[in-house]
């Protein structure tokens, strides 16, 4: 591994100038995260300009979906894998950075234990689980919010890809994988809170949560973030190891044939898509202030499927598209008009799949580009 | 029990009146050797035979006599009094005693005389002016009635209510029903005094029913074990041997259990090792029933896996389609239960056999429904078909949470599914439990011979192993498609209506079994309803097993882990279809 950082940069301009629609989300993202802080900041709170604190929020919290949508995208849209369990492994980041918000509360909380969280003051807990160890440590949170995920991943895919199961088969198992985490979590005793999960979370890093600076810096983090997460997975996608993946997703038993390590390049993948929506669901937790048990519910996890499948399987920033379509969609319905929702999502589901098996993305441009490869499921 | 005897009818009064008149120390006086040589001298069979002739008079004399002190009697007289009567072995006594207890009996002002109050409603009594309609209790004949101020109560207190029992238990012992002898033999084992091991004693030599001669045995052994000669309270504990009675459990292990200064509850050392091995057995079968409770809770929860995964055992075993709207099809069959309900509010008992034709019915259509208009289309394509009838599930609960509000929906348990069966004092099982169990497997039988023993079945089995060669054979493979969809959605909506009788009923019903019905269908081998029915029940047993030691919670993560673990080492289930049908 000595390739310069120059042969990435190549590597990188030539990936994008095939990437028409990447160009123009990297474009429009960065067009983002430079107005919204200025709209935030800089006119007075009466103007019409002015973009709500709440707003600047849902506008993170819909980047953090769509970093989940782009790493759902990559395991199904390139290599075939349905996951129906990604939001266990956004949950799990969630979590993680969860516990160090928790921690960082110290006596501020309603009983004012200076180490434990308020729930395990309220369970009668004399002292911190061992699990807990470390959380009030920035770095090791950090590495949590990768580990956990990422392991989970690894030894769930390495078990699952080694005996083949895939298909449909693998779709139940990863749901039944969710369901089990979310029983789990809703557990009292399993020391994460119970149902209510955590919230309340005072600061990070020692800044207020509260303030419009830390949440615009969480903004922009977010935004970077997913930034980076679209162009390593286009990077990824665009190397050759991207087109053997893109070749198990076509045919399976013929790359397997050719010679290649079909369960290595779907286990790093399924790993590295894990580690993605763990890190999704570290930047979710501080801007939303909260991460219950539902977050591992399997009907959520569907619905990141259905992002992807709305916005267009396999373009990476159709992934994008879908997760910021769905998600305004839900914002709006469930303000105005709250029975709608369901029917609306419901109707979305059925008509995507029968009549948009592209996406909104496919449906508007580069037909050519799809009608080249035939998606296999 | 009263025969007429019209000639000794009028005798009768006369006397009662002239002995309630000439007070209560006579009347004592002509009742005391009576009293005293009942017991022995008339066994208990005799309470269901009328009183010998020519002892009638004398044996009336002195009811009425003991009648007409009760009165004036204190509370502890009127034990004594209780005790006398019932000593008379007189059917007429149970009568009365029953009208005590329930605060029927009462006394005249006008004339002193004991009466019993027929209760208000029962006959053609005009309660409306307060009248009470009397009766005599000697002769049962009607007295007449009196408003409810010229009357007083015999007032009774809780521990008269207690004796009385005991007392009509005595009665009831001679009753030809089993169920009422057994529940009297019961009562008398609550407060069992000398008086009453006499009686029982006398009457196990004539009873005829296990159930109650063994009921007694324990009784009586425990009594026994109280007895001051080691020779009779050996006798006791091996009569008790076996016995799973929690009240014989508890005092054999007072026994032999050693307090502070090393004495043991029971002195004698042989006693005490017969009682050992009294309590070892006991536990033996206790745990042996446990066991069985396990099991048959296993059995009937995996019944519940079963009901709920058989319907998809069918649409994504045979068919290889995944419908995530199978939760809703039995939410749609719990509702439809719900409906019928509320359309027969008085035939509640009928409604259940009147819903399950109709909920298949109702979710079958649903089914080809959705066949027809969705899954048709995305044959080939399980993922996107499995997106689809996610959409499916979204709008029908959302429809159910619109048209029937979001709460859960009460639905009645018929009579005839309530309570539970006793099997013996450690083992009970509830019926609809065993209902379930029943119904699971009658309903797999049924499935199992639509599939292998109809044309119906025979060309979903076509369809499904070749679908091109059914086609070229004449099979209306679109038909057959939509029929096998309705097949497996109906079978979900009969599911609906047995689950409405174990759950709540709520648009949330069919999410929460979606998981576990697909990890069934996989654990117990695709396109084998064989593998459904055995898998659904052991994952069930293996989730009751592990209850105890884990919690319900923990012992289902445990299951689906294990499932998913399973899934790993054999993706094709318990019992993998053999043969080309395995290929895909």
């Amino acid at each position: 591994m000595t390739k310069s950082s120059a042969q990435y940069g190549s590597r990188l301009t030539a990936a994008l100038q095939a990437d028409r629609g990447g160009r123009l989300f990297l474009g429009t993202l960065i067009v983002v995260s430079a107005i919204v802080p200025l709209l935030n900041l800089l006119p007075s709170p009466a103007s019409a300009l002015h973009l709500s604190n709440y707003t600047v929020t849902l506008i993170g919290k819909y980047m953090t979906y769509a970093m989940l949508a782009i790493a759902v995208d990559l395991i199904w849209g390139y290599c075939g894998i349905l996951s129906l369990g990604h939001g266990a492994f956004f949950a799990l980041g969630g979590y993680a950075m969860g516990m160090y918000l928790m921690r960082q509360i110290g006596t501020r909380g309603v009983y004012g234990n200076p180490i434990l969280p308020d729930f395990m003051v309220f369970l009668n807990w004399k002292e911190l689980p061992w699990f807990w160890e470390g959380f009030n440590a920035f770095p090791y949170a950090l590495l949590m919010i990768v580990l956990v995920p990422g392991m989970l991943a690894l030894v769930f895919g390495f078990l699952a890809f080694r005996s083949r199961v895939s298909g449909v088969y693998l779709s139940i198992i990863t749901q039944a994988l969710t369901y089990a985490l979310m029983l789990a979590f809703f557990r009292n005793d399993m020391g994460f809170g119970g149902n209510n999960g955590f919230t309340d979370f005072k600061d990070i890093l020692g800044f207020s949560l509260q303030s419009s600076a830390t949440r615009i810096t969480l903004f922009l983090v977010t935004a970077l973030s997913l930034g980076a997460c679209y162009v390593l997975c286009r990077l990824i996608i665009a190397s050759r190891a991207g087109r053997v993946i893109q070749a198990i997703r076509d045919a399976e038993n013929r790359a397997r044939f050719i010679g290649y390590r079909v369960e290595s390049y779907k286990l790093w993948l399924f790993v590295l898509s894990a580690v993605l929506s763990g890190i999704a669901g570290a930047l979710y937790v501080p801007q939303v202030g909260i991460i219950n048990p539902s977050e591992f519910s399997p009907a959520n996890s569907i619905e990141i499927v259905i992002w992807v499948a709305i916005g267009g399987r396999g373009t990476l920033y159709g992934a994008v598209v879908g997760a910021f379509l769905v998600n305004y969609a839900k914002t709006y319905f469930t303000d105005a008009l709250p029975s709608m929702w369901l029917y609306a999502l419901g109707t979305l589901f059925v008509v995507v799949t029968l009549f948009l098996p592209r996406g909104v993305v496919g449906a508007i441009s580069g037909r050519e580009f799809f009608r080249r490869r035939a998606l296999r499921t | 029990m009263t025969r007429p005897r019209d000639c000794t009818v009028s005798l009768i009064m006369l006397l009662a009146a002239v002995v309630s008149i000439a007070g209560v120390p006579a009347a004592v006086r002509a009742a005391e050797p009576i009293a005293a040589t009942a017991p022995a001298a008339v066994p208990p069979a005799v309470a269901d035979q009328a009183p010998p002739g020519d002892q009638a008079p004398a044996r009336d004399q002195g009811m009425a006599a003991l009648l007409a002190q009760l009165p004036e009697a204190s509370y502890a007289d009127k034990r004594t009094l209780i005790g006398h009567l019932t000593a008379l072995r007189d059917p007429r006594v149970r009568g009365v005693l029953k009208a005590m207890l329930d605060g029927n009996l009462y006394v005249r002002s006008s004339d002193g005389r004991v009466l019993i109050a027929v209760p208000p409603g029962e006959g053609q009594g005009d309660s409306t002016d307060n009248q009470l309609r009397l009766l005599d209790p000697l002769t049962a004949a009607a007295a007449g009635t009196a408003a409810a101020e010229d009357l007083s109560t015999i007032g009774v207190n809780n521990q008269l209510r207690k004796v009385l029992r005991v007392a009509l238990a005595q009665f009831d012992l001679a009753s030809p029903d089993t169920a009422v002898r057994l529940a009297a033999v019961k009562e008398m084992l609550r407060a069992l005094d000398t008086d009453g091991q006499t009686v029982l004693r006398e009457r196990i030599k004539q009873e005829t029913d296990a159930g109650v001669k063994r009921e007694i045995q324990v009784g009586l052994a425990l009594a026994d074990l109280d007895a001051p000669d080691a020779a009779t309270r050996l006798g006791a504990v091996r009569a008790l041997s076996g016995s799973l009675n929690p009240d014989v459990y508890n005092r054999l292990s007072a026994m032999v259990q050693p307090s502070s200064d090393g004495s043991y509850g029971e002195s004698d050392p042989e006693v005490r090792a017969a009682a050992k091995a009294d309590l070892h057995s006991i536990e033996r079968s206790r745990t042996f029933y446990a066991a069985i409770q396990t099991i048959l809770y296993g059995l009937s929860q995996g019944s519940v896996l079963v009901l709920a995964a058989i319907g998809l055992a069918i649409t994504f075993g045979v068919m290889g389609v995944i419908n995530m709207a199978h939760g809703e099809l039995m939410m749609l069959g719990a509702y439809t239960t719900y409906v019928v309900q509320l359309l027969m509010p008085q035939h509640i008992g009928a409604s259940i056999l009147v819903a399950i034709p109709l909920a298949f019915l109702v979710s079958g259509l649903a089914g080809i429904a959705i066949e027809r208009g969705i899954v048709r289309h995305l044959y080939g394509r399980p993922l996107e078909t499995l997106l689809a009838t996610f959409g499916v599930s979204l709008i029908l609960q959302q429809a159910v949470r619109d048209i029937f509000s979001a709460n859960n929906r009460p639905v009645e348990t018929p009579e005839w599914l309530a309570g539970s069966l006793q099997i013996n004092e450690v083992l009970a099982i509830t019926y609809n439990r065993l209902y379930i169990i029943v119904f699971t497997f009658a309903l797999f039988l049924v499935l199992l011979a639509v599939l292998k023993r109809t044309r119906l079945g025979l060309e979903v089995r076509a369809v499904s192993q070749n679908r091109a060669m059914a086609k070229a054979m004449g099979v209306r493979t679109e038909w057959v498609d939509a029929l096998t969809f309705g097949l497996g959605s109906g079978i979900a909506g009969v599911a609906g209506v047995a689950l409405s009788q174990l759950t709540n009923v709520g648009p949330n019903l069919g999410q929460s079994y979606i998981v576990d019905s697909f990890m069934v269908v996989v654990f117990g081998g695709v396109g084998n309803l064989w593998g459904t029915e055995v898998g659904g029940n052991a994952l069930g047993v293996v989730n009751k097993l592990l209850e105890p030691y884990s919690g319900a919670v923990l012992a289902k993560i445990f299951v689906l882990v294990f499932l998913i673990l399973f899934i790993q080492r054999r993706p094709r289930g318990l019992f993998p279809q053999k043969g080309r049908a395995a290929d895909g």
